[in-house]
């Protein structure tokens, strides 16, 4: 207990006095992770839009898929990443394996489904909203896509901010992409599995309780937002 | 009550986009020849013909149930007939053709913004350029009594100032035609009569008004043809003296004998 204690007392110096290394661990954290969810937007949002406003034959079959992508076991995606990006794999030319790119690409995999996922829902549901107004507009099913993710921005940054939530506190794909290169690919879910199986409690428990920090930020962020969306919903006030 | 002197709000100042549409065929007489909408089993909508001439409102009467709103639907190119052909100046409907209609809904539409962006929405749709676009809505704003909940979200307007809002919007864009399906239905009188000011102003402007309505009042104060209609079938059409004085089919005259059709 005393071990325990004095740990979390070296921790939080650790976080206080903005130690040199955990710092550059954390900022090579949010990089990666932020880029992958970027990207899963600049992806998923477009294509749930679509999903939303299309009407196809095996839609519902696609949408089941893309609903069950959000679990999506990490280290499987890892797994097939790091098959891809060996050198015997069909990108293999490109030298990405142990790279941070290498776990933007499998955290973008995680993220995308989640956001292309909750994209589709809330574009669905305004658009059965509007649906009829706007095709009186002149407006067809995929041009009124812009429209829809416009005014539905709101929820969508609900969507933007669960999928960074899941590829910040990622570890199972990362590690295995990413190697835990000190100082290249090293990220604060992969040093604190290695720093505790070291002993190294007290850099462990700082991360953790930066990510933990991160962690209640995402989610009062998405609690407000939550909340700003279904005022909104009745009331306009988030989306004016 | 606001004023409601926007009426006609261009007419003094035709617009370049207006000249290059009036250029055009019009597109009444609104014709429908054969046409019908199915569900499964059920025939919601089946009318042998149908054309709406140009001058006027036209009222759709009928019980609930009736298929009034979906033919307004239909005619509007909302959903797709079953079979039939809905033709518009003797012409099939076009993008250019679309453009010149407009419609407003049982419950008004407002979009998740302001109430200028609102009425300046439907002005991009249409085409209209952002400087133009700035001018007409500053100009609608003022004339609708807008001017003070500009930059309010529309959805906080009260029921029946989203619904003149969305009157208002549909009438920015000087259409030729314009649907309304129950306009009224679930507003205070005050609101009714403002609803009802506008339709009979753009009807004055010579704005074609296809209209579906409950309520038999409303009909006969702004109706200058009336159709009525009994389990998607159009079983009346007449100008709005005949039917109130001796319509000539059973249903419409139960109807207006206040009996309870089913």
């Amino acid at each position: 207990m005393q071990d325990f204690a004095q740990a979390l007392l070296s921790a939080l110096a650790l976080v206080i006095t903005g130690d040199g290394e955990l710092w550059a661990i954390v900022l090579l954290s949010l990089k990666v992770s932020i880029t992958a969810v970027v990207f899963a937007a600049c992806v998923g949002m477009p294509l749930g839009a679509a999903l939303a406003v299309s009407r196809f034959r095996g839609r519902r079959v696609v949408t089941v898929i893309l609903n069950a992508l959000m679990g999506l076991p990490p280290v499987v995606v890892g797994l097939f990443v790091y098959l891809a990006l060996s050198a015997s794999g069909p990108l293999g030319v490109l030298h990405l394996l142990y790279t941070p790119t290498a776990m933007i690409i499998a955290q973008f995999i995680l993220v995308l489904p989640i956001v292309a996922t909750l994209t589709r829902q809330t574009v669905e549901d305004l658009d059965a909203e509007y649906r009829l107004q706007l095709r009186s507009f002149g407006l067809s099913r995929f041009s009124s896509v812009p429209t829809l993710l416009w005014d539905a921005r709101i929820s969508l940054m609900t969507a933007l901010l669960a999928g960074f939530g899941r590829a910040i506190a990622e570890v199972g794909a990362v590690i295995i992409v990413g190697g835990n290169i000190n100082h290249v690919t090293r990220v604060m879910t992969t040093t604190i599995a290695l720093e505790t199986s070291k002993g190294n409690l007290a850099l462990a428990l700082a991360l953790g309780v930066v990510l933990i920090l991160i962690a209640i930020l995402v989610n009062a962020a998405v609690s407000a937002l939550g909340t700003a969306s279904t005022r909104g919903a009745t009331t306009g006030l988030a989306h004016a | 009550m606001p004023s409601l002197a926007f009426l006609p709000p261009f007419a003094s100042t035709p617009l370049a986009r207006t000249e290059v549409l009036t250029s055009h065929q019009s597109l009444l007489p609104l014709t429908a020849e054969g046409l019908t909408f199915r569900t499964g089993d059920r025939v919601l909508v089946d009318i042998e013909t149908l054309s709406i001439g140009s001058s006027g409102a036209t009222m759709i009467l009928g019980p609930n149930g009736a298929g009034k709103s979906l033919l307004i639907q239909l005619l509007h190119g909302l959903i797709v007939p079953t079979t039939g052909r809905i033709s518009f100046g003797g012409r099939p409907i076009d993008t250019a053709a679309r453009k010149r209609q407009a419609m407003v809904f049982q419950r008004p539409v407002m979009l998740r913004r302001s109430v200028a962006s609102n009425l300046g929405f439907a002005l991009k749709a249409q085409g209209v350029g952002r400087a133009e676009r700035a001018e007409r809505t500053a100009r609608l704003l003022v004339e609708g009594g807008f001017e003070k909940v500009a930059d309010q979200p529309a959805r906080t307007l009260s029921g029946g100032e989203q619904q003149r809002l969305a009157m208002l919007r549909a009438l920015s864009t000087e259409p030729e035609l314009v649907f309304l399906d129950e306009p009224t239905s679930s507003l205070d009188p005050q609101s009714t009569l403002a609803i009802e000011e506008m339709v009979a102003r753009a009807v004055k402007r010579g704005v074609k008004v296809v209209m579906v309505t409950h309520d038999i009042g409303q009909a006969r104060r702004l109706g200058h043809e009336m159709i009525f209609m009994h389990h998607g079938r159009l079983t009346e059409q007449t100008p709005a003296a005949n039917f109130f004085d001796q319509p000539e089919s059973a249903p419409a005259r139960d109807f207006l004998a206040g009996q309870i059709l089913t």
